[in-house]
């Protein structure tokens, strides 16, 4: 992984994902050494992200590794009209990795194309957001203590969460069986659900989440992002579809977990939140770990 | 007597590459393609030519010019008809037909507006798909969204 930019989950090999969770729980053990000193990660974030930016920036942080950067275009000189390509050969010559959100699809691409520096992709408009993928897939692997034959529910925007598409097709390498909950208008896009069938997988669609609750292992809960609907009626139609709350958790399996990418609107009622399933602020917590085995291992320092 | 001596003149090709059953209105764009708009040797083209097979076609003939396939299937998209026949001593050699490639660049436009592509001056790049009807597709290389036949829009 040396030197290599990562931009999707699928430019890692299955097994360099896999050593890379097997990194990150060490880090998880030891989340706080100084291997990072005097390297400077540039967080270049072109639109806001409060939870990606703080857990990167923490994760540089905490392996004594020091940050510049800019949290939203407003500051830096893309106001100024500089293409994305100057920006990032300029800020290059300041660090030695560079963390870029953007939202513009494919621009993270683009940035590792013409940077001289490694580039992570923290989330390029719809399209894809890496280590979000890699710290699900910790997430369940840690709870579940396997990857492999598990049961794993969706629920909510399957038509324009991006979290849902890579850490679905990320899935299709380890023998998941699909459960996919979503209101008609926002169910899985067919260029997703290929992926499935290539990797000869099923799935089920559902939409009605209470059918799955007990044959799930792990529900991933998403919020129904305004953002992303170009129409604000049907925004509206869907903005209530799902709701979990604690008392339909009942006939759940005993080792089932329920995980958000975060930030959650309505989708899980608060009294979930004191139940041993709920697992979606460990979940967070697991992306520092996470972003430290791969900013670690891009910069060569651990093996 | 006159005229026909005429058609002679273009239709002989001493040596060189004929390109033909190019649909007609795709002729302009497959010169655009190959850079024949830049090249210092002959070219004639002809458009709305009758075709048993396709009605209408059109024709490129180039002079002392032979084409690399990876070249020469950049035209694949445009003219997925072309037929390629290459010259040498007013002989036919060799006769091809056109390949779709496995990666497409700069041709076409990436349909989706809020891509890199179409956003800085970066040229395209695709990969070729055939989706479960076996309809061809491209993925864009930056936002990885496909772009369907129906929404070609070549540069």
């Amino acid at each position: 992984m040396k030197n290599r930019s990562l931009i999707s989950i699928s430019d890692y090999s299955k097994q360099e994902q896999i050593d890379l969770l097997d990194r990150a729980a060490n880090f998880e053990q030891h989340p706080r050494r100084d291997i990072l000193k005097n390297k400077v990660i540039a967080s270049l974030f072109f639109e806001p992200s409060t939870r990606t930016r703080l857990s990167f920036e923490s994760a540089v942080q905490q392996l004594g590794g020091s940050v510049v950067g800019f949290t939203s275009s407003d500051s830096s000189s893309v106001q100024k009209g500089e293409s994305l390509k100057d920006t990032i050969l300029t800020v290059s010559n300041y660090c030695d990795l560079i963390v870029i959100r953007h939202p513009v699809d494919g621009s993270a691409r683009y940035a590792s194309e013409v940077s001289p520096v490694p580039i992570i992709n923290a989330g390029d408009g719809a399209n894809q957001h890496p280590t979000q993928c890699l710290l699900d897939m910790y997430s369940i692997r840690k709870t579940q203590n396997k990857l492999e034959n598990l049961d794993i529910t969706f629920v909510g925007d399957l038509k324009y969460g991006r979290t849902v598409h890579s850490l679905i097709i990320a899935l299709c390498q380890f023998n998941t069986r699909f459960h996919l909950v979503s209101p008609v208008e926002l169910k899985l896009p067919s260029a997703v659900k290929r992926f499935i069938k290539e990797a000869k997988l099923h799935y089920e669609q559902y939409i009605d989440l209470t059918e799955v609750v007990a044959k799930s292992d792990i529900i991933y809960m998403t919020r129904i992002q305004r953002e992303r609907f170009p129409d604000p009626i049907e925004y509206e139609k869907v903005k209530n579809a799902y709701n979990l709350r604690n008392n339909m958790l009942e006939n759940s399996r005993p080792n089932l977990k329920i995980l958000h990418p975060l930030p959650r609107v309505n989708e899980i009622s608060v009294d979930v939140d004191s139940s041993s399933k709920a697992y979606y602020f460990e979940q967070a917590r697991n992306g520092v770990f996470v972003r430290q085995a791969l900013i670690a291992s891009i910069l060569g320092l651990i093996s | 007597m006159n005229r026909k001596r005429k058609e002679l003149i273009v239709s002989a090709l001493n040596n060189g590459t004929v390109i033909d059953h190019i649909p007609p209105e795709r002729v302009f764009q497959v010169i655009r393609i190959l850079g024949l708009d830049q090249t210092g040797k002959q070219v004639y083209f002809g458009t709305n030519l009758e075709s048993k097979k396709y009605g209408r076609k059109g024709i490129i003939k180039i002079s002392d010019t032979y084409f690399e396939n990876e070249e020469i299937n950049k035209i694949a998209l445009v003219a997925p008809s072309a037929t390629l026949i290459e010259i040498h001593d007013f002989e036919v050699v060799r006769k091809t037909h056109v390949v779709i490639p496995e990666t497409i660049e700069k041709i076409v436009k990436c349909f989706n507006p809020n891509c890199i592509t179409n956003k800085e001056l970066i040229s395209t790049r695709f990969h070729v798909i055939y989706d479960e009807n076996g309809l061809l597709k491209l993925v864009c290389h930056y936002c990885e969204k496909n772009t369907s036949k129906a929404n070609f829009v070549f540069v």
